[in-house]
């Protein structure tokens, strides 16, 4: 083992999960690239990083609604990462998707289509290497469909099961997907919302149990306060002719 | 996610601005305001033109009404990474809104320390620049402002200008101790110098009265960190009884000598203690100070003479291990009473203000002397003299006494320390700051005034 020599690409390196989780590979000796759309912002976290760790961080302008753009974001990278974190994602406005048909799409293509397609790059890449881990943040949104945020949560079932599949494919091969479903976060994305403490996670705690679960434990599926893997145990096991009629 | 529940604030998209309640660390004054919480700097530049009534907001750690906008309080929490760091100069730039305490868990292992720090590491780096907070080494390295060697502003218009001793150095004087009130504060470069260990070699020197503590932390003037505690319970003969706590960084020397075979940086212990609800304000009542002054008075003095290794933490932020010490006075909250006498008057003035204090009976937990020579900033506390520490629960008759004590102040040539203050009058303060005038002039200029204002600014009339 030797993680000095090992390399992390973040993707969505302006949130605040992104930049904890980032923290802490960087913490372990690991070198950063760090991809967004904002460069400018993104750069803010690199230096930052930088500062406090005294490793190597660069940044790499990734939108991953481009998609015929990934595979040159991918060529243009210093080096092929050893393991991809991609906590890209939108919670959008539900209400708004139920009658804009351009921004239901947005939170779609954000949260599914855009991070599979990169993380399903970075695969057969990896494949062809014949190492790499791969961790995908998805959401308990995606566990079942809520009135209050639906479009957010298909898409992010879509992701659930994209990385899903691609773990049962990647076993074979050594390459290991972890798939993330934080729970309540206080990051910016939750800013002004009422939130019950004790199933709220900081970032830096999603950080430390991603990193945990990537590079120790190799890990398929966590939730980061174990609590909320009980939560959707009972959500899931309610009879649909009950879950309709109530208000979550 | 706009939320302009007030009519006079002008919405942003992608500004939320939520009305709270919010108060120093004294939990009084109590005032409506509302909160802005920044992102970005780019946010603010963005948002700002336009606005009145706004103040900055670090992690509120004045005890009265100075980080309270009278309409908007920008909370600058956000604004906390670290933008440079060289590790062979200790040259650091930070954001605004960086805690002490989290440069310090950066830096220290590092074998770097910030030259100036206040009692309480939970303070931002803008809050420090903008109170120009004082340290136990005052007297040697001056204020945290002194140490400042340039910093990024964000003027009420949305400009954002460099100040540094070459580059709108008034503007950069005016802003050092300038409580907020010529813009934000966005981030601030500093030279952190080395040390060896995380450890300080402490002496504590007994002093039976006032004036043998003042005579002992003139004696410890070469030393880096002095810090007299005062019973200010004890009367008669023994008024102004002090520990005086004198001491150095330790060396590496230090250590091995002290027998220590760990840890040169041991990582600070969490707190402990702390006080999650409010306590009924009865609690502290003179018994119970008057029984924990004789407890600490006895236990410093058994360890009076010889010079013992002290960790960093337990040094310099020994209230930090009980969190949210505060809620200990109750809902009614306290006031902290911090004043600066010159030096020729001090011990005249100072042994006057502890005999009213322990007549009025009020308990305090803290009374604590340290000596300042002149500071920066345009409004920075510290001049050449003694400062004198002291909380005070809410009590009929406190605010009479404290604008007693005033008069003794003003008359004396001294001054109120504004990150204290929640109640002074403007006359007070007239007198106290003698540099006012040229800061009116100076927000007038930058389009400050009238529109960067606290509930404190208003209440002293700074315009
Ligand atoms: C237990 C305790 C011990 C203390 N000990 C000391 C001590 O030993 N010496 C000492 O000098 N002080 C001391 N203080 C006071 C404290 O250091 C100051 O009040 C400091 O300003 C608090 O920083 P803050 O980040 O909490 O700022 P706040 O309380 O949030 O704000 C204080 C002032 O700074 C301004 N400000 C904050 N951030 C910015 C910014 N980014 N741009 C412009 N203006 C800004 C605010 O407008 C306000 O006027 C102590 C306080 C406590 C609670
Ligand atoms: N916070 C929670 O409670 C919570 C709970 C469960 C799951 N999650 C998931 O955790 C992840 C991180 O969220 P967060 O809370 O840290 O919020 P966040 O700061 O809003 O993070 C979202 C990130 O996605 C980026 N992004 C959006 N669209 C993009 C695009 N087209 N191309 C590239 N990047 C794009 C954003 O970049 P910009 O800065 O450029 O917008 C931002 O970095 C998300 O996937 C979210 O769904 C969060």
């Amino acid at each position: 083992m030797q993680p000095a020599h090992k390399t992390l690409l973040l993707a969505g390196g302006t949130s605040d999960i992104g930049r904890e989780t980032a923290l802490c590979y960087a913490r372990a000796g690991w070198r950063v690239l760090l991809a967004a759309r904002d460069v400018g912002e993104a750069r803010r976290n690199a230096d930052d990083i930088a500062a406090r760790t005294g490793t190597q961080v660069s940044v790499h302008r990734l939108d991953v609604l481009e998609t015929d753009q990934l595979q040159a974001f991918l060529d243009a990278l210093p080096t092929l990462p050893d393991t991809v974190v991609c906590v890209i994602g939108e919670l959008g406005d539900q209400t708004l998707a139920q009658r804009d048909f351009s921004h239901a799409t947005r939170v779609l293509r954000t949260n599914f289509e855009g991070p599979s397609l990169l993380l399903s790059l970075l695969a057969e890449r990896f494949l062809a290497r014949g190492s790499g881990t791969i961790v995908g943040v998805s959401s308990v949104a995606g566990l079942r469909g809520r009135a209050s945020n639906y479009v957010y949560g298909a898409a992010k079932a879509g992701f659930t099961a994209f990385l899903s599949g691609l773990r049962n494919r990647l076993a074979p091969e050594a390459i290991h997907v972890l798939t993330v479903n934080p729970g309540f976060v206080r990051t910016r994305m939750t800013a002004g919302m009422k939130l019950p403490p004790i199933l709220t996670a900081e970032p830096s705690e999603v950080g430390g149990a991603i990193f945990a679960a990537a590079e120790k434990a190799k890990k398929d599926v966590i939730y980061v306060r174990k609590i909320w893997w009980l939560i959707m145990q009972v959500i899931r096991s309610i009879p649909e002719r009950v879950f309709k009629r109530l208000k979550l | 996610m706009i939320e302009a529940t007030d009519g006079r604030l002008a919405p942003v998209p992608g500004i939320a601005i939520r009305r709270a309640e919010f108060s120093g660390w004294g939990r009084y004054p109590r005032h409506q305001s509302g909160l802005v919480t920044l992102t970005a700097p780019a946010d603010l530049t963005r948002w700002i033109s336009g606005q009145t009534g706004v103040i900055a907001r670090g992690n509120g750690r004045a005890y009265g009404d100075a980080a309270v906008g009278e309409k908007v309080t920008l909370s600058t929490r956000s604004l906390n990474r670290i933008c440079a760091f060289d590790r062979q100069s200790g040259r650091i730039t930070v954001e605004a809104g960086l805690l002490l305490s989290e440069l310090m868990s950066v830096v220290v292992p590092l074998g770097f320390f910030p030259p100036v720090v206040p009692g309480t590491k939970f303070v931002t780096i803008g809050g420090m620049i903008a109170a120009d907070v004082h340290g136990k080494n005052h007297h040697r390295d001056g204020g945290f402002g002194d140490h400042v060697e340039g910093l990024t502003l964000a003027l009420p218009n949305g400009d954002v200008l460099s100040c540094a001793r070459d580059e709108n150095p008034e503007l950069l004087d005016a802003t050092i101790g300038g409580m907020g009130l010529t813009g934000t504060i966005l981030n601030a470069t500093f030279v952190l110098k080395p040390i060896e260990t995380g450890f300080l070699r402490q002496t504590t020197i007994v002093a039976p009265d006032l004036a043998a503590a003042i005579a002992a932390l003139s004696r410890t003037g070469d030393t880096t960190y002095t810090v007299a505690w005062i019973d200010c319970l004890a009367r008669g003969a023994s008024l102004g009884r002090s520990l005086i706590f004198a001491a150095e960084h330790a060396g590496r020397a230090d250590l091995a000598a002290s027998g220590s075979a760990g840890d040169a940086f041991p990582p600070p212990r969490p707190g402990r203690i702390s006080v999650p609800v409010d306590l009924p304000g009865w609690t502290l009542n003179r018994l119970s100070v008057s029984a924990f002054n004789e407890a600490y008075f006895r236990l410093g003095a058994a360890k009076a003479g010889t010079p013992r290794l002290v960790e960093w933490n337990p040094y310099f932020f020994p209230l930090d291990g009980v969190g949210g010490w505060n809620r200990i006075y109750g809902r009614r909250g306290f006031l902290q009473y911090q004043c600066v006498i010159p030096t020729a008057q001090a011990q005249a003035v100072l042994s006057e203000i502890l005999e009213r204090v322990s007549r009025h009976g009020s308990a305090s937990f803290l009374a604590v002397l340290k000596q300042l020579r002149a500071g920066r900033g345009l409004l920075s506390f510290p001049m050449e003299g003694l400062t004198l520490t002291l909380d005070l629960p809410m009590s009929a008759g406190v605010f009479m006494l404290l604008d007693a004590l005033d008069t003794l102040v003003v008359a004396s040539g001294g001054r109120l320390y504004l990150a204290k203050d929640a109640r002074q009058s403007r006359s007070t303060f007239e007198a106290g700051y003698p540099n006012l005038p040229r800061m009116r002039d100076l927000r007038r200029a930058t389009g400050a005034g009238g529109r960067v204002s606290s509930y404190q600014s208003a209440r002293l009339g700074i315009q």
